[in-house]
Formats: structure tokens, C-alpha cells, sequence
């Protein structure tokens, strides 16, 4: 299967894309992106707030805990700056999710993805937002869903519109002041989605918020998920296009029909018993730099699925936070990434447990192949009120190369003293052995090695209950396994 | 009939080495179609290795000799050209001493994909899969036939099975891909006694006159219904005696001393071989 293809895209008109590349993350471009916005002032008067702080900031240094792993020296800050909107005939690539969505996956008869618990088959979303280099090209809400008081769409129009339902959780989630990516992407950020579902209200279509780039495009979108008190729903993210690995014209300067920059937000609040299931898919085009801070806020007796996955880009640093601050919350974390190439993922997780009585499991499972890397660092911290605590993190990752890299550090940190927190990391290879043992029974050498990782994987996929996703994932992760070297 | 004009299994003088170690050192056998062979041996006499030539582990590897099958119609073939999937395609099964798992699997998606590619042995990966409603038939029908939950399908190949229960997938999927010979490797270790007498009528209800089977085993109770045609016994990496069922009983009675006594050379390569490990 294949997606968003880069030759699916018209070329880039020069004139327009010369004076984006040119333009950088600086005073005179956020003084444009405010005259064109027609954001309300309190959402600018944070970009100021996050533009002085950004002004403070350099680029992560080597030995900062968080970047010490993430290789920065060929990523240069001053090629990227805010894009001006596409053409209006510029095609949208395609999502994976939304082809599978629109496809009806889920429905088949099938052992492998045969679920454990109840999942959802659905054709229909309940609602969609489309964005290309920052730029919301299309939204849609289901008109019932509108009269009962739910709003999705994009920020500059729903900030206006509802202050008071998102003016409290606007950048109160995440850092923004974490780091220079931090800074520029709260100083910076357009286009992504909003999403709030009225106390009570459940849904079951998913929603849907597609942020695509075109060839050296540039997306800051930020999405904010607010779920009110016993609400439900299901939101589905994702990420596609932008060109390929940044090559340089004889001149030195970086081509923009290469190559892509990410630098985006999600905030998520979890009302009191409310049930939220996420998914990210990151599946640029593996030329684009794709920086992520991403942070869940679940609140008493909530529950939250989240699970991330990874099959693109050229290199991602990703922050992802859950914290749970009222009792009795649960919070389920899932990771799926597949890299290829020289790929460079790098995932920093916390499981944060401020409120009593809560749970939190997280699994990573991550198949490496070429000389790809990919490291996984995870933290569960405990407050000392959090009595009863129940946190588990685990990363597992299968070698589908001898060049291919990954790291687990896993970290504990506890001041409660009536806790369970356990944590586990395995490394592994395809046994040839199982090879062997398929091909007796007729599967062909790659068959067979494309079972054994879709095996690998089962265990994460069983734990995702949106059909269409596990299908979209499979089919992604198989078609990327080539023969085991 | 002419002797050619039978559709059967030939191995003839096989040398196989592991790690440049020559494990079997000329062995002869031919088993046609319908027929039951019993092959004992004391342990480590080169059993295994001669399962694993047969269906082509990358690691055993045939120095000299040849493996062939051969059609009804005369027409012969080259198993050592051929790749073990090709093998398993053309009609070969091996039930494993050691049944290896597959984490995340399901023992059904991993048999309908196996079904499918023995049943169209040209099939390409990628290729649409047997029809669920008709493999799901064949496959209740088989397990209830062999006494097995039908839940046990959903479990991952042989992922945390008890041994008996890996030998009863093991026989599970000898019966669902209806080979034209089969090697079963000690396939009646691990099981209970009841089990043991079950698996024994299994195979002998799925083999009947249709199938070749090479039963390699140290008990008696497997070959109670499945009487051998001939019975072979190896040691030190060759075949040194044939007979009859007759053969087999006294080995079970009285062990392997008159053989050893009886072949020095082949007892002296036996010491040799477990010597060196
Ligand atoms: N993969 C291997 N690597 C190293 N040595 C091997 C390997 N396979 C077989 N051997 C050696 O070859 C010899 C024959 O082994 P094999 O497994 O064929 O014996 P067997 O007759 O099946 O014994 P048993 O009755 O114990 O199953 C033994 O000495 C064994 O250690
Ligand atoms: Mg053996």
C-alpha cells in the first residue's frame, strides 16, 4: 500500500515557494502571520509571550538530557519559516487512516486482527479537518454532532467563536517554553484542529484532522483536545507528504522541493469519566524533520487510549506526557514504529502520577530495519500523594537488521510508598529458526518473515480497538518489510 | 507395475554435515507411498538430521547424495534444488522433534496460510487466501477429530504450549495439509498416555494408504496402529539393519546392544560423534 505519493504533487510554483524558503521564524514573519490570522488577541498576545521566550532559546544543546540522542547538526533552523497557502489547485495527499476509514477496513474475516474485546468498524467520521503547509483547505462537522454543542474545526475560527470553552486549556497543557521547538511552535503555530465534546456527550465516529506538507512544505499545527465530564469520543490524527531526504543544490542552499519541517502541538484534557481514544499517525515522507511535544491531562476516573504511530520522516523527536491528576484515572500508551533508511526516531515518554488510585501502562513496540535508529526513553513518575499506584511501561524492539540501532532507557521515579511500578525493555532478531519452521509448512521465505513481525506486533495491535487503524497499521508496517538482511 | 511407475520418497547415499561435521555419513532409504517406515536409533544417532535434510534446514547441509520424488507417472524430481517451501508445496511434511513458536500468530491465520499455498503450489504471497467460511469448516472437523478445543486455533503458534499440546498441533497440521510423505519426528514424546494412543489412530487415519510416513520414535505405542512396513536402525549416521515390524519390537525390548555388537564401525562412529560435543 502505498500513500501520498510526492510524484501525486504539481510542482511547486517557484516565485512563491523562493519567498518561503527565504523567510525565517522571526519578528517581521510573525507580524504577518498575526495581520493574516484573525485569531483574538489573548491568542496573540501568547505567541508575543512565546516569541520573546523563543528569542531567549538556541538550539537544544548536546548534553541536554532530552537531545542528547537526537542528531541536530544537519537540521538548520534559518531554511524553515512559515509558508504561505498553497495553491488552490495544489492536491492534498492522502492519509492512511482515512483511506482505511473510507475503505470500511475492520469488517474482515480474519484471525489475525481478530480483536479481544469490543471494537469499533466504522465508514463514517464525525467530523474532518484537512491542512496543507499550515493551512486549514477543508472542515466538516456533523450537523447532529454540531446541535449538541460539540465544536471541531480549526483553531482560528473556533478560539474566536468559544473562548470560553478553550481559552482555559489553550497552552496550559504542554511547555511551551520547554525548548527552542517548543517556543517556535507556540509562537508560531497554524492551522491543526480543535475538538470539544460537551459533558455526557458520546461519540462514536471518529474525528478526524489530517496535516499534510507539500515538498520542502512546513506545518506548525496544534491540536487541542477537550473532553467534558462522562463524554466520548475517538479522534484520529495524522501526517503526509513533504519530499524527500534534503539534498543541496550546487549553491549550498537548502532546496525547498525537498525534504519537510514538522513542529507541532497536542493538548489533550480528559474530563472526570470521560473516555478518549487517540491516535497519531506521523507518516511523512522521509525526507521531513518532525519535532512533537504532545501531553495528556486525565482527571478522575477518566480514561484514555493514545497510541502513536511512527512510519515516516527523516528524523523525530517526540515528547509524550500523560498525567493523571485525578483518582482513579487510566491511561493506556501505544507505540508502533517502523523505520527503514537511516531513519532517527527519538521518543521521550512520561507517565505522570499525581492523583491516587490511578494506572497507567505503556507499550512501545518498535522493528528496525537498514541503519535506522530509534530510542525510547521513558519515565514514570509518582507524587507522593499518588497512593495505589499502578504504572507499567515496557518497549520491545525487533532487529530486522544488524545495522539498525534502538535504545531503551526505561526510569523510575517514586515518592508514594504503597506503589506497583514495573518496567521491561526487550531487544530481539527474526529467529531463523521460525523461518524454517513456516517455510515447512509452505510459506515462502518472506512470508514467512512477514508474519513473524506482524506477529511481533499483535500484542500492540490487539490492544488498539479502532479496527480501520490496526488494518491501516498492518498493511503499512508489511508493505515496508523487505527481506531480512 | 514397474518399480519406477511407484510414487515414492528416495534418499540415497546422503552424506549431511552440520558446521563442517559430517552427522550422517551414507544413508539409503526408499519409502513409497502408502507405506509405513519406523526409524530408531539410539540418541543423537542422526535421526533429527536426517528429517531436516529431507525438508532442506539451511544449517544441515548435503555434501553428497540425493533426495528425489518421484510422480506416479515416473517423473522425478530434485528436492535438494529445491527450497523447503517448495518442498512442503510438492508434498513433503515434517512434524518437528521441537516444534519452534511464533509469538503473536495464530496457530489458524498461520495454517490458512499454509493451506493455501499446498493447495496452489504456485501461489505468490500476496494472492488471496483459501475463503475463511470453507477453511474454518475443514479446520473444526479436523480438530474435532483429534479431540482438540476449537479455541486452541487462536492461540500463537506453539507460543507457551505445553509439549504434549505441541505435538498435537504438530499431527493438527499433518492432517490439515494431507502430505504425500511425511516425516514425524518423535511425535509421541510428551504426550499422555491417552494422547498417545488418540495420535496414534489419528495417523493412522490420516496417512491410510494415502501418504509415506517415516516415524521416528522410542516408543512402541505410535506404531500399536500404524504397523511398520519396514523398520530401519541408525546409528553412528547410517542406516545398519532393516526388517521387519518384528524388528522394532525387539529393539523397544531388548535396546541397542546386539546392534552395536553387531556393527563396530558404526559403534565407533556413534562414540566419535558424542565424543566431539
Ligand atoms: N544444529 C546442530 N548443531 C550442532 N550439532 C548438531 C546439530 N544438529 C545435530 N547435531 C549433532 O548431530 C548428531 C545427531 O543429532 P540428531 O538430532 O540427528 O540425533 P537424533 O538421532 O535425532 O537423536 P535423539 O534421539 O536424541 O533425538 C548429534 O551428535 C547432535 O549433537
Ligand atoms: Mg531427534
Amino acid at each position: 500500500m502505498k500513500t501520498s505519493s510526492v510524484e501525486s504533487l504539481a510542482p511547486v510554483p517557484t516565485a512563491h515557494s523562493a519567498t518561503a524558503t527565504r523567510s525565517s521564524f522571526d519578528h517581521r514573519s510573525l507580524a504577518l502571520l498575526i495581520a493574516a490570522s484573525n485569531s483574538p488577541a489573548w491568542v496573540n498576545e501568547h505567541r508575543q509571550v512565546a516569541f520573546e521566550r523563543l528569542e531567549s532559546l538556541g538550539m537544544p544543546a548536546r548534553n541536554d538530557e532530552n537531545w542528547m540522542r537526537t542528531d541536530l547538526r544537519l537540521f538548520k533552523p534559518q531554511a524553515w519559516g512559515p509558508r504561505q497557502p498553497p495553491e488552490p489547485t495544489e492536491p492534498m495527499p492522502v492519509g492512511l487512516l482515512a483511506e482505511a476509514i473510507a475503505a470500511g477496513h475492520g469488517g474482515q474475516e480474519t484471525f489475525l486482527n481478530e480483536p479481544s474485546g469490543p471494537v469499533h468498524a466504522t465508514r463514517s467520521l464525525a467530523g474532518k479537518v484537512l491542512s496543507l503547509d499550515g493551512h486549514v483547505q477543508y472542515e466538516q462537522l456533523d450537523e447532529s454532532l454540531a446541535r449538541q454543542g460539540v465544536l471541531f474545526g480549526p483553531a482560528n475560527r473556533l478560539l474566536a467563536e468559544h473562548p470560553d470553552v478553550f481559552k482555559p486549556h489553550w497552552f496550559s497543557v504542554i511547555d511551551s517554553g520547554a525548548d527552542w521547538f517548543a517556543a517556535m511552535h507556540a509562537a508560531f503555530h497554524t492551522a491543526g484542529a480543535v475538538l470539544f465534546v460537551p459533558p455526557g456527550v458520546r461519540v462514536t465516529a471518529p474525528f478526524y484532522a489530517l496535516s499534510a506538507i507539500t515538498p520542502g512544505g512546513v506545518d506548525t499545527g496544534h491540536v487541542l483536545v477537550v473532553l467534558g465530564e462522562g463524554s466520548e469520543a475517538t479522534v484520529l490524527t495524522e501526517t503526509a507528504g513533504g519530499g524527500g531526504p534534503t539534498t543541496r543544490p550546487s549553491d549550498g542552499s537548502p532546496s525547498p522541493a525537498t525534504g519537510g519541517f514538522h513542529c507541532g502541538g497536542t493538548e489533550i484534557v480528559v474530563g472526570a469519566r470521560a473516555f478518549l481514544r487517540i491516535v497519531n499517525l506521523q507518516n511523512w515522507n522521509d525526507g521531513v524533520w518532525h519535532f512533537a511535544r504532545q501531553k495528556a491531562v486525565v482527571h478522575e476516573g477518566g480514561r484514555l487510549q493514545w497510541t502513536l504511530g511512527a512510519l515516516g520522516s527523516r528524523l523525530s523527536q517526540v515528547a509524550q506526557d500523560v498525567a493523571l491528576v485525578g483518582r482513579g484515572a487510566h491511561a493506556q500508551v501505544n507505540g508502533v514504529m517502523f523505520t527503514v533508511g537511516r531513519q532517527q526516531l527519538v521518543y521521550n515518554t512520561l507517565q505522570h502520577h499525581e492523583a491516587p488510585d490511578c494506572r497507567s501502562d505503556l507499550l512501545y513496540k518498535g522493528a528496525l530495519q537498514d541503519r535506522s535508529r530509534l530510542v525510547w526513553r521513558g519515565m514514570i513518575r509518582v507524587n507522593k500523594l499518588a497512593q495505589k499506584t499502578d504504572g507499567y511501561q515496557r518497549n520491545d524492539n525487533l532487529m530486522l537488521s544488524s545495522e539498525a540501532r534502538a535504545d531503551s532507557i526505561p526510569g523510575l521515579e517514586i515518592e508514594a510508598d504503597d506503589v506497583r511500578c514495573t518496567h521491561g525493555a526487550t531487544s530481539g532478531r527474526v529467529d531463523e529458526e521460525q523461518i524454517f519452521y513456516a517455510q515447512a509448512r509452505g510459506l515462502s521465505a518472506d512470508e514467512a518473515a512477514r508474519l513473524v513481525v506482524a506477529g511481533f506486533f499483535q500484542q500492540v495491535f490487539d490492544r488498539i480497538t479502532i479496527a480501520p487503524v490496526r488494518e491501516a497499521f498492518a498493511q503499512a508496517i508489511s508493505s515496508r518489510i523487505r527481506r531480512l538482511s | 507395475m514397474s518399480v519406477d511407475s511407484k510414487e515414492k520418497l528416495t534418499v540415497s547415499g546422503l552424506h549431511v554435515a552440520v558446521n563442517g561435521q559430517e552427522i550422517l555419513k551414507g544413508v539409503d532409504l526408499e519409502i513409497g507411498r502408502g507405506e509405513i517406515h519406523a526409524l530408531m536409533g539410539p540418541n543423537g544417532s542422526g535421526k533429527s538430521t536426517l528429517g531436516y535434510a529431507i525438508m532442506g534446514h539451511p544449517s544441515y547441509e548435503v555434501t553428497s547424495g540425493t533426495i528425489e520424488l518421484v510422480d506416479a507417472d515416473g517423473t522425478h524430481h530434485n528436492v535438494l534444488e529445491m527450497e523447503p517451501d517448495q518442498r512442503a508445496r510438492a508434498g513433503i511434511f515434517l512434524a518437528f522433534q521441537r516444534p519452534m513458536s511464533i509469538p503473536g500468530v495464530r496457530l489458524a491465520d498461520f495454517l490458512r496460510h499454509a493451506v493455501t499455498n499446498i493447495r496452489n503450489p504456485d501461489r505468490k504471497e500476496g494472492q488471496d487466501l483459501i475463503p475463511m467460511r470453507e477453511f474454518r469448516g475443514d479446520l473444526k472437523a479436523k480438530m474435532a477429530e483429534l479431540e482438540m478445543d476449537s479455541d486452541f486455533a487462536r492461540r500463537y503458534v506453539n507460543d507457551g504450549f505445553s509439549g504434549g499440546e505441541m505435538k498435537r498441533a504438530e499431527i493438527l497440521q499433518l492432517a490439515m495439509l494431507r502430505p504425500r510423505f511425511a516425516v514425524l519426528d518423535e511425535t509421541d514424546s510428551g504426550l499422555d498416555a491417552d494422547a498417545v494412543r488418540l495420535a496414534s489412530q489419528s495417523i493412522a487415519k490420516i496417512g491410510g494408504a494415502d501418504m509415506g510416513i517415516l516415524v521416528i520414535t522410542h516408543h512402541e505405542q505410535l506404531l500399536e496402529h500404524n504397523i511398520p512396513h519396514r523398520t530401519h536402525v541408525m546409528l553412528g549416521g547410517r542406516i545398519v539393519e532393516s526388517g521387519g515390524p518384528e524388528l522394532a519390537t525387539e529393539l523397544h525390548k531388548q535396546g541397542y546392544e546386539r546392534i552395536r555388537v553387531a556393527y563396530p564401525e558404526a559403534a565407533a562412529a556413534e562414540q566419535a560423534m558424542t565424543a566431539t560435543v
